[in-house]
């Protein structure tokens, strides 16, 4: 019996919940281990988080993280136990944080103004605050400051506004005109069709990154203009996903159907069409938001994209150039952590959505 | 049903006059490969309240048919269409493109082979048949929802109300095609072109559906055009039949006619190759010989004749013309075949 949990426990959490649980082998449950196991392994992440956050203040940073990153993986490996005997295997706890990531943040960002939180932007108010402050959660800067003594936490998060708003807009421009174009060029064939996939394929010829470049040096770099040079980057693989999915669903007999019963052909793209095509769509759209988020990073840290003292994840990453980075790690961490947290969830996420939608296996 | 009459009122077309009207009509598809005579000079009338059967094998042209009578195919890059179809008097292949969709879902209504696929997967049942009332009769919304109730429960799905909010894969092939049947129905139209529309079903299933045809156009008086491969089907509901092979009528007749006395050698073959229960077991059935010809390149002459065990060299010569049946030296007009050395005409 005893061996037959360690089987079938995950290989990786196997020695921690052999030193962890103490109770006696017949109460152990074969599929999630003894409940105390868990709660044990949880009690001691949370420990973990503690202890790195509150007693490791002066300590070496590094280790500091290394003990909270540990206690966060003990934590979750507990917590996830947990929820699965209580809710059933089919728990997915790494979805639920992921989600919960997202609405956390999208919050903060939209709340940002409102916040108590420090100054992200006017360098004359901050003449008299602490330059580079190491993350510390219990003083006036929780995660730290830049070397002009703005602070961290509030930057990051004025930050998530610009990325979002951009990364958003650009999905919602290339959904809307890509959806409209793909179902255009897919339902009426022939010239139109030619027309637009010589369109579509010229902009996939260009290498999206130098495409961003040539148009940053023609626009100026506002959010509005930023938004639509991602958008183009969109924009082709939306149109080719709209238009291989209309192609398959006009061949249906609902748009005979629909025809037959009176329907202009505007009606059958808007009506029939448009619906259907539109889940595939939005489940492509999580994973394009992610990709642009990355995008307009990539943007502003070469400095073509939201310009300082303004934040944005990218120019913040960038402030690490020099010895800033060597010095004082946080000042790349912090954005870069936000970043990889959010690219991560929008991914997992999206995958999620791509799998339940999947045009392939939508059949009825 | 006693609520039909009040929900369905009668149509005013004045008596006599036919509801359908094909006249020499010919559908050319142009592929690639060459141009396919899909519909080769096909003529036939249908009254109110009369059923034509349409039946043949798979590639005989039956739903080019249907469909370029309700106009669905026109003459343009990928086919040309010579001949006259008057549906309600009108002149199918002259309406406009405006005229044509008041037409559609309005005098004519069209039921489909599959309902699994003839209703959209992300619209509501409800959704699907309110759309052709608001649009041809310019209901609102609160009336459309209530006459949509009415027609469900015209084709026997009980709890209308209900199912009006459902989504077509909630409901099961059967009562989706009852919804397909409603949407053909929503405004009562004159002609139904029912395409298979039994074929995708199982067989009690099948009874059903055909028996509420039946009784709706009982109550409706409408012409119904029952496409079908299957004889059986076509056998108890039908007033007259065709039978097709290659784009063209074989042989046209009254239903029992056609079944006790065909003329046409194909004809012949099809009933003969029908299963029946009290034949023998592990007793081969009776197929037809060959395949259906390449429609790119016909055989000259009579299009069976290859497949024919009564062919003579005469049939390979020039394609034999559709002619009255001889009863008793008399010539009965409801009754034509095109054959040279047609089965069963002596006895007569």
């Amino acid at each position: 019996m005893s061996e037959l949990t360690q089987v079938s426990t995950p290989p990786a959490y196997g020695q921690a919940v052999d030193a962890a649980v103490s109770s006696p082998p017949g109460r152990r449950r074969r599929r999630s281990g003894s409940p105390w196991g868990a709660a044990a392994l949880a009690v001691l992440g949370v420990a973990g988080i503690a202890v790195g956050v509150a007693a490791l203040r002066g300590a070496n940073g590094w280790l500091q993280l290394a003990v909270i990153v540990a206690g966060l993986g003990l934590a979750y490996a507990g917590v996830g136990r947990l929820l699965r005997r209580r809710f059933g295997a089919g728990f997915d706890l790494m979805s639920w944080l992921c989600a919960g990531w997202l609405v956390l943040l999208v919050l903060a960002a939209l709340l940002a103004p409102v916040l108590p939180l420090g100054e992200h932007q006017d360098l004359a108010s901050t003449l008299d605050a602490p330059v580079f402050a190491r993350p510390d959660l219990f003083s006036e800067y929780p995660l730290g400051t830049n070397n002009f003594g703005l602070d961290l936490l509030s930057r990051v998060l004025h930050g998530a506004r610009a990325s979002l708003i951009v990364a958003l807009g650009a999905v919602a421009i290339g959904l809307v005109v890509g959806a409209a174009l793909g179902i255009v060029s897919g339902f009426f064939r022939k010239a139109t069709d030619a027309v637009i996939g010589v369109l579509t394929n010229s902009l996939l010829a260009v290498p999206p990154l130098i495409l961003l470049i040539a148009l940053a040096t023609v626009l100026d770099p506002s959010l509005r203009n930023l938004a639509f040079a991602l958008a183009l980057l969109a924009l082709p693989s939306v149109v080719r996903i709209a238009r291989a999915s209309t192609m398959t669903f006009v061949q249906r007999e609902f748009v005979l159907a629909a025809r037959a019963m009176g329907a202009s052909r505007m009606r059958v793209m808007t009506r029939e069409l448009l619906p259907n095509v539109m889940l595939p769509l939005l489940s492509y759209a999580m994973v394009m938001i992610s990709v642009l988020i990355v995008a307009e990073a990539s943007l502003s840290f070469l400095g073509l994209g939201i310009q300082p003292p303004d934040p944005s994840w990218g120019n913040m990453i960038a402030e690490g150039e020099g010895d800033a980075f060597e010095q004082h790690p946080h000042i790349v961490l912090v954005p870069g952590l936000v970043l990889f947290l959010t690219v991560f969830s929008l991914n997992l996420l999206g995958e999620k959505a791509r799998k339940r939608f999947d045009p392939r296996q939508a059949k009825l | 049903m006693s609520s039909t009459s009040a929900v369905l009122q009668e149509r005013s077309t004045e008596p006599g006059a036919p509801v359908l009207v094909v006249d020499d009509l010919r559908t050319q598809i142009h592929t690639p490969r060459g141009d396919v005579q899909a519909v080769d000079g096909i003529s036939f009338t249908l009254g109110r309240g009369e059923t034509l059967g349409i039946v043949g094998e798979s590639g005989s042209g039956k739903s080019v048919l249907g469909r370029t009578i309700m106009g669905l195919y026109t003459t343009g890059p990928t086919m040309t269409i010579t001949g006259r179809v008057l549906i309600a008097g009108k002149d199918v292949h002259a309406l406009s493109t405006t005229a044509l969709r008041d037409l559609w879902g309005g005098d004519v209504g069209m039921v489909f082979q599959d309902p699994m696929t003839a209703l959209n997967p992300v619209k509501k049942v409800g959704v699907h048949l309110t759309e052709s009332l608001r649009k041809h009769r310019g209901m609102n919304r609160a009336q459309a929802a209530a006459h949509a109730a009415e027609l469900l429960n015209l084709v026997g799905i009980p709890e209308p109300r209900r199912r009006l909010d459902q989504y077509p894969h909630e409901l099961s092939g059967g009562m989706r095609q009852r919804v397909v049947i409603a949407m053909a129905l929503a405004n009562e139209p004159a002609l139904l072109i029912a395409d298979e529309p039994t074929t995708a079903l199982d067989v009690t299933v099948q009874k059903q559906i055909l028996d509420l045809l039946e009784r709706l156009q009982d109550e409706l008086g409408m012409a119904i055009m029952l496409i079908s491969h299957n004889l059986g089907v076509v056998a108890g509901r039908a007033d007259r039949v065709a039978v097709m092979y290659a784009g063209r009528v074989a042989e046209t007749a009254d239903a029992a006619t056609l079944f006790d006395v065909p003329h046409h050698p194909y004809t012949e073959a099809l009933l003969e190759a029908i299963p029946r229960l009290h034949q023998p077991p592990h007793v081969r059935l009776a197929a037809i010989d060959g395949a259906p010809p390449n429609m790119i390149a016909p055989p000259v002459g009579c299009r069976f004749a290859p497949r024919c065990r009564y062919a003579q060299p005469d049939c390979t010569a020039a394609p034999p013309v559709l002619d009255a049946a001889l009863v008793r030296g008399v010539a009965d007009p409801r009754h034509s075949f095109a054959c040279y050395h047609p089965v069963n005409a002596g006895g007569q």
